[in-house]
């Protein structure tokens, strides 16, 4: 078994429509915590993860000089919104748990992607 | 962990409404997009931590934090409430302000001044009701039309119309104002059509037409708690909706079949609701004033206390109607009246009492209307008369629901033998 992080990400405006009315959004919560609470069951939870704010701070160096600005996602459409971290036997069954996550249901996206490791 | 059912719908009214008395009515738009923010990050944290120990307590934290935060950085650049205005550029003030928004007694007269403002006498009962739905209760435009069978569209442009005047009024509703009476009376008429929407309502759906049902109890609750003038109304008004809310389980029977009054399982009759109804009846029994609500709560009181269809007090009913006749006549009064002398008087009673409705036209497009009449002459006896009544109300009926029920009594003009059991217990009326 590998470690994969999923990472969770939408647009502003996704973020908003996703949402919906309060209902909605109750209702894609029960979802969402029925879908962790699988993976818990099927062994794959390693990690519960952390939300994230979605404004913050960059710091960038990529034009040679020292840049603090606001926001990380100046140029970015998507916005980071958090991750977890599950273990599967390899990628493609890392992708298959992602299918069932609400997030993709809800218009947003799920990157997939291997945790480097000491181990070669 | 699972949260409290409609607890998002519940808490989007709180926070609008707080969140209003911040920001001034004008930018009550600015409120809806906060709170709908605080929504999205109660997703996004409890999606990965779980559900806090107080899920609304993390709402109204997070919404008053989006709301500090708007406020300083657009001090300069946006108008906002005259009570905010003066302790802008004191951080320390503005927080407190803040939080004595967010506080249980403000918030509850911020919703109560809300919807006394969504009542606003430019707006059609219809938006008033859209109005309320949308911003007291959280339902959205689609959800709103799937209750009324309305378009989206349609709902959309009333809510938007419903906001701009809302916006304009510049200040929400104040409860101490010289108006507050006249204005009362249409908030507890807007609620009181809420809940006849969701318990006679077009919806097929009954789960929807339940939430109608459970937000105008909801919200007349919320004025009850109020001191307000001439609350032994606000009770009945409540009393009213509780000995209606008590029947809906049985209004509808296992293949969803509407089941008019005399053939509903009255076990399936919710006791808790009923002592509850007739304990706010009591309550509403205080004052002087005796209004429709008073009458048409003492109605369902009479039905209620009644263990089986043949045991009901038709007299006090008729008495009953006849008085709300004397003080809110309306042709659905005058029809039910005419229900209750057939079964004091017997059929002929009600067929002429029917015949003698001042504006029965008003009642041309009304199923229930040729429906009594079929009730009445099918327990005459008359079988084909009841049956073209019956095919007549067919043709009117409103939704799947009504159809269903009218093709029923259709079919039993032809089935039945006269002097059946089941012909002498039927009548048209339509609860």
């Amino acid at each position: 078994m590998s470690d994969f992080i999923l990472l969770f990400r939408a647009t502003d405006a996704g973020r908003q429509a996703a949402m919906g009315t309060p209902e909605r959004a109750q209702k894609s919560l029960q979802t969402w915590l029925n879908w962790i609470t699988d993976l818990e069951a099927k062994g794959h939870l390693k990690e519960r993860g952390q939300p994230l704010e979605p404004t913050g701070k960059l710091v960038d160096g990529r034009n040679g000089r020292k840049v603090i600005t606001d926001g990380p996602y100046a140029e970015a459409k998507d916005i980071l919104l958090g991750f977890i971290i599950v273990q599967a036997k390899d990628i493609d069954e890392a992708a298959q748990l992602s299918l069932a996550c609400p997030m993709v249901d809800g218009g947003g996206s799920v990157e997939v992607r291997p945790v480097g490791s000491l181990d070669v | 962990m699972n949260l409290e059912e409609h607890l998002f719908r519940r808490e989007s009214g709180r926070l609008v409404a707080a969140l209003t008395r911040i920001f001034g009515v004008h930018n009550l738009a600015l409120a809806e997009d906060v709170a709908q923010d605080a929504f999205c990050r109660a997703l996004e944290v409890w999606n990965l931590r779980g559900i806090p120990d107080n899920p609304a307590a993390w709402l109204m934290t997070t919404a008053k934090h989006r709301a500090l935060d708007v406020l300083r950085r657009e001090r300069t650049a946006r108008a906002f409430a005259d009570e905010i205005a003066r302790s802008l550029d004191a951080d320390r003030e503005l927080t407190s302000v803040v939080d004595q928004a967010f506080a249980f007694d403000s918030v509850r007269d911020e919703q109560l001044r809300m919807m006394f403002s969504c009542c606003h006498p430019r707006l059609p009962e219809e938006t008033q009701i859209a109005l309320i739905l949308n911003i007291l209760c959280g339902f959205g435009a689609l959800e709103i039309a799937s209750a009324f069978l309305a378009g989206r569209a349609a709902i959309e442009k009333r809510i938007s119309r419903g906001k701009k005047t809302l916006a304009a009024t510049r200040h929400l509703f104040d409860l101490s104002d010289a108006q507050c009476g006249r204005r009362l009376s249409a908030v507890r008429r807007a609620l009181y059509l809420l809940f006849n929407e969701g318990y006679h309502g077009a919806s097929a759906e009954t789960s929807i037409r339940a939430e109608l049902c459970g937000e105008a109890m909801r919200l007349t609750a919320l004025l009850g708690q109020h001191p307000l003038p001439a609350s032994t109304e606000t009770a009945a008004l409540a009393a009213l909706m509780y000995l209606h809310a008590a029947r809906l389980p049985s209004r509808l029977d296992d293949a969803g079949d509407l089941k008019s009054l005399f053939d509903q399982d009255r076990s399936k009759w919710d006791s808790h609701l009923v002592a509850r109804g007739l304990e706010l009846l009591e309550q509403s029994a205080s004052g002087t004033d005796v209004s429709v609500y008073h009458v048409e709560a003492a109605i369902a009181a009479a039905h209620a206390a009644a263990p089986t269809a043949a045991d009901t007090d038709w007299p006090t009913i008729v008495a009953l109607y006849d008085r709300l006749m004397s003080i809110g006549p309306s042709p659905v009064v005058a029809l039910n009246r005419a229900i209750a002398v057939a079964e004091r008087d017997g059929p002929e009673s009600g067929i002429s009492a029917l015949q003698q409705m001042a504006d029965r036209d008003r009642l041309a497009k009304y199923p229930f209307m040729p429906a009594a009449l079929g009730e009445l002459e099918l327990r005459r006896g008359n079988r084909d008369d009841a049956r073209a009544h019956f095919e007549a109300a067919l043709k009117l009926a409103r939704n799947e629901t009504e159809r269903r029920y009218l093709h029923i009594r259709v079919r039993a003009c032809r089935e039945l033998e006269p002097g059946s059991d089941l012909l002498m217990k039927r009548d048209g009326h339509p609860v």
